[in-house]
């Protein structure tokens, strides 16, 4: 199911997983190396802003997760590799929310390079349980080489207490309901995210890495 | 269309797997390593590995084992034993693991929980509490580290772990474990009401009704189980198994 048949060239150099202190970054490589990738966790400026393709993974605290980008010198060469080269980034869970311009979770400014916010899901009477937390589907809303449409339902595995609200909804990927529709995914050009996570929804997670190894 | 997570609950005992009745008389049931590869391909929902031994024996968690099952581990893992501080959940973390599960230390401090919340975050910091009736049947906390019944009232205590940070609460019933004769429902609601994160309940599944029973009829957001995915038949026969998709989209199928 998950043999190399297709497997572009352009592979051929490692995917970097972007390490500034947040999250299960082994995991990403496992996978990549299951679906026969070659990723590697990197803390390098120099390779970063080189990359040509590139992870930003990230759980927990979104205050925290941009003090970690600032304090590790990689925000200058995740912009370099991904504004002006245009490297593929994808954006993983925190890493996606980063993304944003802002978040309700903290008082810092995310990276801006996709308009729009993270806001806390709603809690009390009638709202299912916070965080959410298990597999849940995603359906695209429109077709893209990550998540093509009009495959059989996908499943992945969501921790989160935020979640994504894009101000264009151009950007918006696919969806997945809790409690309300909220956006899973994004997409912008070469810029990727989504909110749940790949590195452990098995062989659906399995599938999309090796659509991202293949973009 | 979210789905109640069905997840099946390991114990290690040393570097092998083990099960148990009642937390007694721990029987092998394999080799974790062997068990994760059949659970990858059998794709289920998440794994949860409690060390019996790292805490009553006072040992750090076994963690060149923990590095393998991660690195194995292709769905969310959970593990529990033997921390008693925030560095040592860190460091499992960092091996691959998502949750962290703290159980006896956190009868001991109050302040533990927060601790870790606050540096792996709510969702990965997980208060586990092992259950017993007194002579009164009354539910107690039990300390299965030393084991011993303690005074705590389950219902009080999960609440405060919850208010000190966990994100998600692991109810072990011990009195139920291994009968498989179904989870205590109405423990398994009083624990649900008392706190607004996910429940996960373990101990009594002895088939896919009682898992059934434990999300529709007790609020659960996941049933673990240990019997039930690692023995077959009245002999208790060893045999890994996990129901299929189809079968637990028909088990759930969501209920209005």
């Amino acid at each position: 199911m998950f043999g190399v048949r297709g497997m572009s060239t352009a592979s051929e150099k490692a995917i970097l997983i972007t390490n500034y202190g947040m999250g299960n970054l082994g995991s990403i490589v496992n996978m990549f190396k299951k679906v026969g990738g070659k990723a590697e966790i990197c803390a390098d400026p120099a390779r970063i802003a080189a990359a040509d393709k590139l992870v930003l993974p990230g759980v927990g605290a979104f205050d925290h997760g941009m003090r970690g980008l600032r304090a590790s010198g990689l925000r200058d060469s995740l912009e370099e590799a991904v504004l002006r080269r245009g490297a593929s980034v994808l954006g993983v869970c925190l890493g996606m929310q980063l993304m944003l311009e802002a978040s309700e979770e903290g008082q810092m400014q995310g990276l801006g390079w996709i308009a729009g916010r993270a806001a806390r899901f709603p809690g009390g009477a009638g709202c299912p349980r916070v965080p959410h937390m298990g597999w849940n589907g995603v359906r695209p809303v429109r077709d893209s080489p990550l998540l093509p449409q009009g495959e059989a339902a996908q499943r992945f595995y969501f921790v989160h207490s935020y979640k994504v609200e894009c101000a264009d909804p151009q950007d918006v990927l696919a969806v997945t309901e809790y409690g309300q529709e909220f956006c899973s995914a994004f997409a912008r050009g070469n810029i990727y995210g989504v909110q749940f996570h790949p590195e452990k929804s098995h062989a659906y997670g399995m599938a999309m890495f090796k659509r991202f190894l293949e973009l | 269309m979210w789905l109640p997570r069905i997840i099946p609950c390991l114990l290690l005992d040393g570097n092998g797997l083990v099960k148990t009745r009642k937390f007694k008389d721990p029987t092998y049931v394999g080799d974790p390593i062997n068990a994760i590869k059949i659970f990858n391909d059998k794709r289920v929902d998440e794994l949860i590995f409690l060390d019996i031994a790292a805490s009553r024996e006072g040992n750090e968690p076994n963690y060149a084992l923990l590095e393998k099952l991660a690195s194995e581990c292709f769905m969310p893992l959970c593990y529990g034993g033997g921390i008693r501080d925030a560095a040592q959940a860190r460091r499992i973390v960092s091996l691959g693991i998502e949750k962290v599960s703290v159980n006896a230390a956190a009868i001991e401090s109050g302040t533990l929980i927060g601790a870790i919340a606050a540096e792996l975050g709510a969702s990965s910091t997980v208060a586990a509490v092992d259950v017993r009736r007194n002579w009164l049947g009354h539910y107690r906390v039990y300390n299965s580290a030393v084991r011993k019944l303690t005074d705590l009232d389950p219902v009080a205590h999960v609440a405060a772990l919850v208010k000190a940070g966990a994100g998600e609460v692991l109810i072990n019933d011990a009195d139920a474990d291994g009968e498989q004769q179904g989870y205590d429902l109405g423990l398994v609601r009083t624990i649900c009401a008392a706190v607004d994160v996910p429940v996960i309940v373990c101990g009594g599944a002895g088939s896919l009704a009682h898992i059934r029973a434990a999300i529709q009829d007790g609020g659960a957001s996941a049933a673990a189980a240990g019997s039930l995915f690692v023995f077959k038949g009245p002999h208790r026969a060893v045999l890994i198994s996990y129901p299929s998709q189809e079968q637990i989209s028909e088990l759930l199928d969501k209920p209005g």
